[in-house]
């Protein structure tokens, strides 16, 4: 029960990489996935995988549970390696399988789209790996800070993301009660047809979302009486500084961007 | 300084046109430093003064006043500043996702400076004892300690009154001790006012002063010792007086005369002990 109530896949250790501003780390993560598209061969391709493997490695995690992580990808990965083999006309033909001939070209462009698919949720998946969901929503919130020059609300969107996923463990709490008390009036959620599994999720879901409802009113009750007033004139306890360490990074993202252009064709 | 905090001012209010009045008339002062406890069944209209009070809705009739303050639309923000709220449920008035965050929401509303917030935090943590907890989240904690946290995030804001709406009507008889044993000790060390809103007359004990509530209104105004010899007329408006009052009424009733009416065990067996010896 507790282990399924950790949310995302956050795993704490001390590494640098966790120590990092997540806004950092969003930033970087975005131009990788940008310049990702700018590798156009083999060198290029390696620079870039040096890169998100020794990313993968500061992080202290264990690679084997990152490697356990991505396992539903794979799926994806090798499934669009397979579709470029057959796909791709370029180049000459090297060999038959089944009657359908295999170029060369076939061969290079699959691996290089399946390396790339595989690099982006290598990365990003570090992202979610060394940084909590509020370090994410607090990022977020500080990111967009310009939008609310075009009235954009920031800062109730961050309250809303802070709020759902401080309600996601509750929800769940309740979720489970509720099955079990339904359960015992004889619902069945385990067995038969699939149609009447997903009838029997609406005893599930009708109760819950009432309660949802309930405690949101509740909970704006309670909020207006400890004073919120949205976000004019608030302060913030959670504080993120960009501190020589983030700097460090942004250098070192700058070389592997520069070694990028140097090593593409 | 023995000014008045609360004053409510021949009082009405109703939820809508149609309903029946949830208060009517209601009149009464509580004054600084005082802790008073409100009583009555459900529906009494204990919960809406409470409401009342903290300007989370507005009178049909009648003024209130917050420590000199009119309570409008106008002034709401200034009355919140001195009110402070726990509610009935611990899960829905938790707001941050760890305690150091929800006891920081009330702060971080008032626009109170970085530094001044992580002292506050520390030191109003400390007051309900769950700084072992600062770090945990809401699913990691029970009732009693969630409650804890909340009456840690309104001591934070430093109000000149507090008010604990049925605080501890969710909570086991555990978690329950363990509030009113904070509210105790949080009372005792802090200058405040504290009204308890509950239909326990356990937890009454000590309150300065009981406001009974029957219908939408005021049904007797007295201390607790007073209140516990009117085993009857409670009894009529739906409320049970404790176990040691109760026997102290039955010995009464068997001529036995007691000094005092007691308010807790440890004063019932005084009595018994001293009636025993100048018998």
């Amino acid at each position: 029960m507790a282990n399924s109530l950790i949310i995302g896949q956050y795993v704490p250790t001390d590494s640098l990489v966790h120590r990092l501003d997540p806004r950092t780390k969003i930033i970087i993560i975005f131009l990788f996935v940008i310049f990702i598209f700018f590798a156009n061969n083999a060198l290029s391709y390696g620079w870039l995988a040096l890169f998100a493997v020794a990313s993968a490695v500061a992080t202290k995690i264990k690679l084997k549970f990152i490697a356990r992580g991505l396992t539903p990808v794979w799926f994806l990965i090798i499934f669009t390696f397979i579709l470029h083999l057959f796909v791709t006309r370029e180049g000459p033909v090297l060999f038959e399988i089944i009657g359908f001939p295999i170029y060369s070209g076939a061969i290079i462009q699959g691996f290089a789209i399946s390396l790339r698919f595989f690099l982006l949720i290598l990365v990003t998946s570090l992202m979610t790996l060394t940084t909590t969901p509020i370090e994410i929503t607090d990022a977020i919130e500080s990111l967009l800070h310009p939008l609310k020059k075009i009235k954009f609300p920031v800062h109730e969107l961050a309250l809303m993301m802070s709020i759902s996923l401080r309600f996601i463990p509750t929800l769940m709490q309740e979720t489970e009660k509720i099955s079990k008390a339904q359960a015992s009036r004889g619902v069945d959620f385990k067995t038969g047809p699939i149609k009447d599994r997903i009838h029997a999720v609406v005893p599930l879901l009708v109760p819950l979302f009432v309660s949802a409802f309930k405690r949101a009113e509740e909970l704006a009750m309670a909020m207006e009486a400890r004073g919120y007033q949205g976000g004019e004139g608030r302060t913030k306890l959670r504080e993120l500084t960009i501190a020589k360490l983030d700097w460090l990074a942004f250098l070192s993202f700058s070389c592997v961007l520069i070694g990028l252009f140097l090593l593409r064709q | 300084m023995n000014s008045d905090q609360v004053e409510f001012r021949n009082v009405s209010f109703r939820y809508n046109d149609e309903q029946p009045w949830v208060l009517n008339n209601v009149s009464f002062s509580i004054k600084s430093d005082e802790w008073v406890a409100i009583i009555g069944h459900n529906g009494s209209g204990k919960s809406t003064i409470a409401k009342l009070i903290n300007g989370l809705i507005f009178p049909d009739q009648g003024e209130i006043f917050v420590n000199g303050i009119k309570v409008t639309a106008d002034t709401v923000w200034d009355v919140r500043k001195q009110v402070g709220m726990v509610f009935q449920n611990p899960d829905n008035q938790f707001v941050g996702t760890t305690v150091k965050d929800d006891v920081a929401f009330g702060l971080e509303n008032r626009g109170v400076e970085r530094s001044e917030m992580i002292k506050r935090i520390n030191d109003s943590l400390a007051a309900v004892r769950m700084s072992d907890y600062i770090m945990h989240e809401p699913h990691r904690l029970s009732g009693g300690q969630k409650q804890r946290v909340a009456i840690a995030g309104v001591l934070a804001v430093q109000p000149n009154l507090i008010i604990l709406d049925e605080a501890t009507a969710m909570l086991d008889p555990k978690g329950r001790t363990e509030i009113l044993t904070t509210v105790y000790d949080v009372k005792q060390n802090h200058q405040l006012n504290l009204i308890t809103i509950t239909h326990d007359l356990n937890e009454i004990i000590h309150a300065d002063r009981v406001i009974v509530m029957n219908n939408g209104e005021v049904w007797t105004e007295t201390s607790p010792r007073v209140l516990f010899t009117q085993e009857e007329g409670l009894r009529e408006i739906g409320l049970d007086i404790p176990f040691v009052a109760k026997l102290a009424n039955e010995l009464s009733k068997q001529s036995i005369t007691l000094t005092q009416q007691p308010i807790n065990q440890k004063e019932l067996l005084d009595e018994l002990w001293t009636f025993h010896l100048n018998k």
